[in-house]
Parts: structure tokens; sequence; C-alpha cells
């Protein structure tokens, strides 16, 4: 059983997000960057069933050098071994089709349903159509039966339970298993699990992003006294117009 | 040019964020056609029109009534051809998503999601998307020929513009691998109004206390024809279900108001919101960050501000 864990390199949700250089590009002063929340529940939902099966977990990111931290916390999660695929994620269209390159041969490919920087939520479906093989996201729960995958998909207001065969590849999210910390025996041992660099696929990119804007600032808060909870309502009523 | 809209149901219905889908093909000025997959009533694929859309395809296939990603993108691409249409347009959702990703690499198209706007043409084809979780905008070149638009929820205003559309039967030719995944059950909340396409959302978070005081909010949410929400830590804790966490890893909603109550606005959470027109926070204490982030604020006792809310909102009525 070959697992692969694709993961993006993403800033920490409680990042100040700004733009540089007449707004076409990202500023990582003083930004933190992690593992892609949801691609993050992917590695813990795989660390387990290794854990019960006798599998073994790759990580895969494509990103530049600077990403071989975030790489190294995955290995460090129980991941066993990596490939950096030595490109700017440019787009989602690249992206998948450089995992798909790195996918043949693996069992089941877990990432998260969305990235949270571009929160397209389109890889996964876009690399189960580059191989041919179904793919499932936002996926809650996945199991194993032998080579049957079942898995519980949301759905908006709901749930949807599936099954499908192995191989499979599946957008994760949570409650699919807790986050997983680094213990220091991970951290020691990663340093020396195997993380290969390979080169790119040249893709023709669909896409350009030319420029960044940040949504005008909100107004300031109007406070109403708890005693004068109507005024609240002729407000929304009259002034928001939203009742 | 001619513009595809893919539609879907629910409980029989089109659903709205897939109207607004249709109103935002017919802004881009060319014919639209619609498809809706599975089987629906005649009068609700009839009443597409009033959106914008001349003609609606219909592929009663019973294999279709539930969504499965792959087949779904199988019809599509055929019927971008059938009607030579360029652009696919559809709502962005937990289907409309993987299948827009799905049918653009299929058919070589050029794919954005969470689209807030119309297409500025001056220069190429540029769409504004949301990014960041609704913390900025991309402005992104759709450079194909052939493309896919995934619209956010509420990025268009639905008005009527036109009348009854004509439907008409479409075949498509599908295989078993098209249904690689078989879904084997379905539970969804019917009759309550669907947290990600609610107009009006009341949530709760730590500061309710329990989950046995969750009928007050229960109480709001119904005298406003609202879906209650709630924060991570309510749902990690189990007071309520997950499909009910509003946040960054949760639902994103963006409705007309969002009223907070109890909930003290970590960026997560507020990460979730931000594309909702109007905040409402409710909290006692009047440090809580999440005040900077609202239109209106109470501070005070939930456990009496939003009784006495439910009572005026009555009242006004």
């Amino acid at each position: 059983m070959k697992i692969l864990v694709c993961i993006s390199h993403v800033p920490d949700t409680t990042s100040k997000i700004n733009f540089v250089e007449n707004n076409t590009k990202f500023d990582t002063a003083g930004v933190q960057f992690i593992i892609g929340p949801y691609d993050d529940y992917a590695l813990a939902r795989a660390i387990e069933l290794k854990e019960t099966l006798s599998a073994t977990v790759t990580v895969l990111n494509v990103g530049l050098a600077e990403t071989e931290p975030t790489i190294r916390k995955a290995l460090a999660i129980g991941a066993d071994d990596a490939i950096r695929v030595n490109a700017v994620p440019t787009d989602s269209f690249f992206v998948a089709t450089q995992i798909a390159e790195h996918a043949k041969g693996y069992d089941l490919i877990l990432m998260g349903r969305e990235s949270i920087d571009y929160n397209s939520g389109v890889v996964h479906s876009m690399v189960g159509e580059l191989l041919g093989l179904p793919s499932v996201s936002p996926v809650m729960k996945l199991d194993l039966e032998g080579t049957t995958v079942k898995m519980q998909r949301e759905i908006e207001g709901g749930k949807e339970s599936l099954e499908a065969t192995l191989p499979l590849i599946a957008g994760c999210q949570e409650p699919i298993a807790e986050w997983k910390i680094p213990n220091m025996r991970g951290i020691m041992s990663a340093r020396t699990k195997p993380l290969t660099v390979v080169d790119p696929k040249a893709v023709d990119a669909p896409v350009n992003f030319q420029k960044y804007e940040l949504p005008p600032p909100k107004g300031a808060v109007k406070m109403i006294s708890e005693d004068n909870v109507a005024e609240l309502v002729t407000l929304l009523k009259n002034e928001a117009k939203v009742l | 040019m001619a513009i595809l809209v893919f539609v879907e149901s629910a409980d029989g219905k089109i659903k709205k964020t897939s109207l607004e889908a249709v109103a935002y093909a017919h802004a881009m000025g060319d014919k639209v056609t619609a498809i809706a997959l599975g089987t629906i009533d005649k009068a609700e694929l009839t009443a597409v029109g009033k959106y914008g859309a001349s003609k609606v395809l219909t592929v009663s296939d019973e294999r279709l009534n539930q969504g499965v990603i792959r087949a779904y993108a199988a019809v599509l691409a055929q019927a971008i051809q059938a009607e030579s249409a360029d652009t696919l347009v559809l709502a962005n959702s937990s289907l409309g998503t993987p299948v827009a990703a799905s049918v653009a690499v299929k058919i070589g198209a050029s794919l954005a999601s969470n689209v807030v706007g119309l297409p500025d043409t001056s220069s190429g084809f540029v769409v504004k998307q949301s990014i960041y979780t609704g913390k900025a905008f991309a402005m992104v070149e759709m450079k194909n020929q052939k493309k896919v638009i995934g619209i956010k929820k509420n990025a268009v205003e639905l008005k009527e513009v036109g009348g009854d559309a004509t439907v008409s039967d479409f075949t498509a030719n599908l295989t078993d691998a098209d249904f690689g995944t078989k879904i084997t059950a379905t539970e969804k909340a019917t009759g309550d109004i669907l947290l990600p396409e609610a107009e009006i959302v009341v949530s709760g978070g730590r500061g309710m206390k329990g989950p046995e005081h969750w009928g007050i909010l229960e109480d709001l949410a119904k005298t406003l024809g609202a879906a209650t929400g709630c924060s991570k830590p309510v749902s990690d804790i189990g007071w309520r279900p997950h499909h009910e966490h509003v946040g960054q890893t949760g639902v994103k909603v963006a409705p007309q108001l969002y009223i907070a109550v109890g909930i003290s606005g970590a960026i997560q959470h507020l990460a979730g919101v931000n594309s909702s027109k109007y905040i409402v926070v409710i909290n006692k204490d009047p440090e809580a960050p999440f005040f900077k982030a609202a239109d209106y604020g109470i501070v005070g006792d939930a456990f009496t501000v939003v009784p006495k809310l439910t009572d005026a909102i009555k009242a006004s009525k």
C-alpha cells in the first residue's frame, strides 16, 4: 500500500495579507508558512492508515527550496520520504500536472480540499481527470476495507456516503483525523529521511494571476445599547435593508 | 460565442446559486443555454428562462439523480461540444467546484473558481477571484479560448430578464468508468435552511455556555428565516454538528446578514464570514475582537439580549 500526500506551503491562518511590487506579489515579510491546514488533515489520516496497514507515506510539494522546512515538518509527523517539484506553484493546472506526473503507482492520493491561499479547491479533481481515476472531495471520513474505500463527503447541509475502489484521489477536510504534532524523535529522524528534488514538467499556463487587491476597509462598528435592542432592528431594516 | 450554464437542483428545485450563475452568463451578453442533470420538474426548468437562458437541456438519466462528479463532468463536456459553447459557467459548491475542474481538464479550458465579478475584456479576458479565504482578490487572466468559470455565491444580483426557456432533451454517452464512485447514502437536513446558502445566519460560540442553550438562537433564527451556525470550538466539543462550523476550515458563508452571539472573533472564524454583507456581534466582552469586524454591535449577556432581539423582530413585523 503506497500513499501519496500532496501538501501546500501556505501563510499561517493568522497572517496579515498584503501585496507588494505594485500589487503583483504577495508580501512574505513577517509571514510564517505552514502545511496547508486541509493538507495537514490529509497527512494525519495517511499516518493513521500507515499505523494500521502496512503502508508507506510519501509527501509531495510543488515549490522552491524555501518550502523544505514545511516538507521536513511533514516528514517529522511521520511521512517516510518526500518529493519536491522544484517550481513556483503558479496555478491549479500546473500543480495538478506535476502531481499527476508523480502519482502513478500510488494506491491512495490524498490532499486538502483546497489550499488556503488561492482556495480554488480543484487540484484533486484535475489530478483525477488527468489520471482517469475517481476523485472525491471534500472528504470528512475515509476508511479502507481491502481495496474498497468508504468515504463521507460533505455536501451543502449534510453528508453523502460513497464507495470507490483504489486507486483513488481524495481532497480531505476535518474531521477525517486529528492534526498530528511532531514529537522529538520524529523531528530528529525527519532530518535524514529522503527528500528528492525533481524538475517540473513544462505546462502552457492556462491562467495568469495579473494583480491582487485587498477588500475596502470596513467602516466603524455602530454600537447599540443592550437596553435598546429595538434600535438594532430599525437599523437592520432601514439602514442595512437586510430585514 | 455561446455559454453553457450547469444548474444544480436540490429537492427538485433549481438552486438560487445556480440561477445566479445563469444571471452571470446572461450579463456576459451571449446566448445562454442551461443544462440540468437528473430528474427535475419541467416547470422548474422553463423558469430558468427568467434569468436569461433561452434554452434548457435536460438529461434524465436516472444514474444522474445523484451527483457523481466525473459522470457530471462527462455530460457537461459533451454538451459544451454539442452546443458549440466555449464557456461553461456554474456556481461553486461541493459538487460544482470539482465538476468544474474535471470539465476544464477534459476540454482544455482555463478555469477560475470563486469569481466575484463580470469579466473585463478590455485587454484579454480577466475575472476577479476571491482568494485568501475572502481576505483578498486576484485579477486572473483566462488565456485559453475555452473557459470554465465558477461563481461565488452572491457575486451577481438576481433579476428577472426574460420569459420561459425552451426545454429539450440531451443524451450523453456515459461509461461505467464515469460512475467509478458509488453514492450509498445521503443524509441531509430537509426542510431546514441550508447554512451555505442562507441569506441570514445566526451563529453561536463558546459564550453560549452549552448545547442546552441553543434554543434561544434557534428561536431567533426561526423568526428571521435564518440558518444556524457555530464557531470551531463549539463543533469540536460536540455541542453542534460539524456541518454547522463556520470558519477557515469549516463552511464559508456569504449571507446578507450574519449575527454572531458569544463568539470572540478569532481570525480563523472571521475568514469564514468576511463575505457577509452585514455583521452583527453580540458579546458580553466589549474587547471581543469580533466588534472590529462588525457593522453593528451590542455589548451584553446573550441570554437576555437574544430573546429581546427575537421579540423586537417579531414586534416589527
